[in-house]
């Protein structure tokens, strides 16, 4: 049984291409893949909202 | 004959119980159960409440990075009952090969958050030293878990890795006794050795915590200059 529909399946893989050689970002001295570089910055996008995202607080304030 | 051991039949036995006997006190038992309880008290050791500065996200990142490893070790025991085959072949096989590494994932994506935040919170204020360090070393030692496990996968990738690193190992002097591309000591570092440090440092650190307490922010009304709530268990600092 096909999951995905055919155009969805073509989206996906198309959006992340793991059938192949990496892809690296090259900048100086400083080489890096593709997807070490979104994980970081996924990483960083995540910390910035755990700061500014409101935790929610039970009743009475504490916790 | 009544034994010490035999309770059944003797409602004013002490034995299990925390009998302290005036002459049982000299026993290295009584007293390193002693120093354990005055250390970490069972409310200390497992709290109810936790202090106020606490309910931010920033905090929750320690406890995932707990939860990714229990979930590593856990399917890391599945792997290693069914061997290598089972999971490069079986559907269940790949299933539980995929759930070790995403979980190895979030381990370390979990892991980083936590050491930025705490990092940014100058977490090593008020005694906590040894929290710190142990935090540290533990996210060391996890890297040298991680890269034996891409050792031990057993396919282009694992050969890929290993033929690339002997030479940054060899470089460095360690590679006479550290040798990655010797499959069974890396999968036996991979299983016994570095999980074991692991899992070693990781509970020393969650212990240093509760014995330390959490960090309080830099701006918490009620902090001592040297970082410390008054009581370690925050339960006096809530809001």
């Amino acid at each position: 049984m096909q999951m995905l529909p055919a155009v969805t399946s073509w989206i996906l893989a198309s959006l992340v291409d793991l059938n192949g050689p990496g892809r690296y970002v090259h900048w100086g001295f400083i080489q890096i893949s593709v997807s070490n570089l979104i994980l970081i910055g996924l990483m960083v996008v995540v910390f910035v909202a755990a700061i500014l995202i409101p935790f929610r607080r039970h009743q009475g304030g504490d916790r | 004959m009544t034994t010490d051991l035999d309770t059944t039949h003797d409602p004013d036995s002490t034995v299990g119980k925390s009998a302290d006997l005036p002459e049982d006190a000299d026993q290295w038992t009584a007293k390193v159960r002693h120093a354990a309880v005055d250390a970490l008290p069972p409310g200390r050791l497992l709290p109810d409440r936790q202090p106020a500065y606490v309910a931010s996200w920033i905090y929750v990142f320690g406890v995932i990075t707990l939860c990714a490893l229990a979930v590593v070790i856990l399917t890391g025991v599945v792997l290693a009952i069914f061997g290598p085959t089972w999971w490069h072949v079986s559907t269940v096989g790949l299933f539980f090969n995929s759930l070790h590494m995403w979980s190895v994932e979030v381990f370390f994506f979990a892991m980083v958050i936590h050491l930025w935040g705490k990092f940014f919170m100058a977490a090593w204020r008020g005694r906590r030293r040894a929290t710190w360090v142990t935090g540290v070393v533990s996210f060391v030692v996890s890297v040298g878990a991680a890269f034996t496990g891409y050792l031990s996968q057993q396919n282009f990738d694992s050969q890929w890795i290993s033929t690339q690193a002997k030479d940054g190992i060899n470089s460095t002097g360690a590679g006479a006794i550290f040798n990655v591309t010797n499959f069974g000591q890396m999968i036996m570092w991979h299983i016994v050795l570095l999980p074991l440090v692991v899992v070693a440092l990781v509970g020393l650190h969650v212990l240093m915590v509760r014995l330390r307490g959490v960090v309080t922010p830099f701006a918490a009304k009620n902090e001592t200059p040297g970082g410390e709530p008054a009581d370690a268990t925050g339960a006096e600092v809530q809001a």
